[in-house]
């Protein structure tokens, strides 16, 4: 198995992505009232925001590496009406 | 006494019961008589499964009923919730399938096994345990709250010991049917709360803002009663002085989720390493919802919404807001689905959780003091024992002692947990730190972190001590020296006590390397912590 040699991390400037979503806690960026939409002052919705965002950067980081070899695995490619295939 | 709710409440509340039963039976292995079925569901559980799962286990009944508490008594701080449960993800995605693989490989079913594989140190492995333990046992006593909460709102509301008595019931149920079935029981009702507390949200968050004028109308009416409070701390808006709180709060409570026993076990009873990652991406679904949620807290203020006075305590609870408010403002049939919604919303991690506890006191106690020669159908038995016992333990909590005792127990655990950080997720990576240095830091954070909590007051509701968890940075000194001089400015203490964890960590390590200390041996394989499910090397499942 060529996966198997000795090295305890596998990196890919992919996983950079996940650090994106920590902007979120510079709160002086978005401690205000104005612009507000449908009433919501500007601090809501734009940390509303970043659950979209979030989730944009853990998928790309996850379908960017999920074809690099781990410890011996086929390339996941299941559908969705796979995902619990197996389970049962 | 609301008839109408009651029923429809207790209906849910009989089919989940009966699930939890019928779960023993589902997806069965071989045998229950093994941790890695009891415990662990069998470790198999797919995609959806454990997305339910860890949904249903993270997002608790006592989130529902606290966050947007927190949001009409405080105001913008309580919103911390949001990012805390955004950055979670993107936080712990690496770590967890890294932790998954090497799990599988040795067959570990706590942190704490993990630990001691990694160091090989039955005494380091213990402190994880019993912090573990000692953390989950308020959190578990705190999802009673949120079912109480809900029961009283029902005019289950009865004074002294008999007052308690619906609860009593309720977990005597949840005891039983987790005590027969294991991890398949929540797993199975997760299913059941999730899909209720989706669909009660998503009305109330389309219907109620519209009924009471507005997101606009609803904002001024907040911002009006925060002015007229003496408070300045609390607001549609953060303050000056609680920015960084805000900021370190969501930052701590996410690097702590995930290293709380129960949050593992989720993760662990998963099927492989895309099980979890496709979970990383789609569970911040349950985050959305629970700022919507959080909204609702705002929205109690405009419509006027009074906490109901717990006849047990004889103080206002501002857990009862959202119940009061769904009771309030939705046809009595709905409010009974919301409350079900969130009684069952209890159970689900209440269940998980006393399983956690009950892995981690067989494992890393029972196993490794008591009985060393335990075989795995004794370890199941013994777990099964556990898991009552930490479940009356949580109910003789919740009855003989003040609930307010929960409350602040569970803002000790979170710092608590953090103190894990350095041995369990900083260990999954590099076995840089020493054995004596996570010690010497776990010693160092927790005193220091308990200390600082001790010291905080609030004269506003007549508390001296562990009154909240936000330290002002001039009060941190350091032998009489303050560093932040006289700032006001606050910060969450778990990462102040975090600090000082990794600080005593990283000296004492130097040391013991300069010592040429002993550092225990390592179980593991830099490969182990890549493999995957269709490996040869992952050891069967409830082998013996």
């Amino acid at each position: 198995m060529p996966s198997d040699h000795k090295t305890g991390l596998r990196w890919s400037n992919w996983n950079l992505l996940l650090i994106l979503p920590l902007l979120m806690l510079i709160t002086p960026w978005f401690n205000k009232s104005e612009p507000s939409v449908f009433g919501l002052p500007f601090f809501y919705w734009y940390q509303f925001l970043f659950v979209p965002l979030g989730v944009l950067c853990v998928g790309i980081v996850y379908v960017k590496t999920k074809d690099e070899p781990v410890a011996t695995g086929k390339p996941d490619k299941l559908g969705v009406d796979d995902l619990d295939e197996g389970a049962n | 006494m609301q008839w109408t709710e009651l029923i429809v409440f207790s209906a849910l509340f009989l089919l989940v019961t009966v699930m939890g039963f019928l779960a023993a039976r589902w997806q069965k292995g071989d045998t229950l008589e093994h941790l890695d079925e009891w415990g662990l569901g069998g470790r198999k559980f797919g995609s959806w499964i454990t997305w339910f799962l860890v949904g249903g286990d993270l997002y608790t009944a006592y989130t529902f009923v606290a966050v947007p508490a927190l949001m009409f008594g405080a105001g913008a701080l309580g919103f911390y919730a949001l990012p805390y449960t955004v950055i979670l993800y993107p936080l712990v995605f690496l770590p967890l399938v890294r932790m998954w693989s090497v799990s599988r490989v040795h067959g570990y079913v706590t942190p704490a096994d993990f630990v001691k594989g990694r160091y090989g140190s039955h005494w380091l492995a213990l402190i994880i345990a019993v912090t573990g333990i000692v953390a989950t046992m308020p959190y578990i006593a705190l999802q009673l709250v949120g079912l109480e909460a809900v029961l009283r709102s029902m005019g289950l509301n009865g004074s002294g010991i008999l007052g308690h008595l619906p609860l009593f019931i309720a977990f005597l149920i949840l005891a039983l049917y987790t005590y027969q079935s294991g991890l398949r029981a929540p797993a199975l009702i997760a299913f059941v709360k999730d899909i209720l507390i989706y669909l009660v949200i998503l009305v109330a968050i389309i219907y109620l803002p519209a009924k009471f004028g507005g997101w606009g109308e609803i904002f001024s009416d907040a911002q009006a009663k925060f002015d007229a409070t003496p408070s300045k701390a609390d607001g549609t808006l953060l303050t000056g002085t609680n920015q960084l709180q805000y900021a370190t709060l969501a930052l701590g409570s996410a690097l702590a989720l995930f290293l709380y026993p129960h949050s593992l076990t989720g993760i662990l009873a998963s099927r492989g390493r895309n099980v979890i990652k496709r979970n990383m991406v789609a569970l911040p679904a349950y985050s959305l919802l629970l700022g919507l949620l959080a909204l609702l807290g705002l929205v109690a203020i405009s419509a006027g919404t009074k906490p109901i006075v717990n006849q047990a305590t004889g103080r206002p609870d501002t857990n009862t807001i959202v119940p009061e408010l769904f009771g309030a403002n939705f046809p009595s049939w709905f409010a009974g689905i919301a409350f079900a919604a969130i009684g069952i919303g209890a159970l689900v991690p209440a269940a998980i959780m006393s399983i956690a506890a009950a892995n981690l006191w067989t494992r890393n106690v029972y196993k490794e003091y008591i009985k060393k020669s335990a075989s795995p159908a004794e370890e199941a038995k013994q777990a099964k024992l556990a898991s009552l016992v930490v479940k009356f333990g949580a109910v003789a909590f919740i009855v003989f002692v003040d609930p307010q005792f929960s409350i602040d127990l569970q803002l000790i655990g979170g710092v608590m947990i953090l103190q894990t950080l350095p041995a369990v997720a900083i260990a999954l990576y590099t076995r840089w730190f020493h054995v004596y240095g996570l010690v010497a830091g776990w010693v160092g954070g927790m005193g220091y972190g308990m200390w600082l909590l001790y010291n905080i007051g609030n004269p506003a509701i007549g508390k001296s001590h562990f009154a909240g968890s936000a330290l002002p940075l001039g009060n941190i000194s350091i032998f009489g020296w303050h560093p932040f001089g006289t700032s006001t400015t606050q910060i969450y203490v778990g990462m102040v006590a975090l600090f000082v964890n990794l600080l005593v960590a990283v000296v004492v390590t130097l040391i013991a390397n300069k010592a040429k200390w002993f550092n225990g041996t390592d179980q593991t394989d830099p490969s182990d912590y890549h493999v995957d499910e269709d490996n040869p090397r992952v050891k069967p499942v409830a082998a013996h």
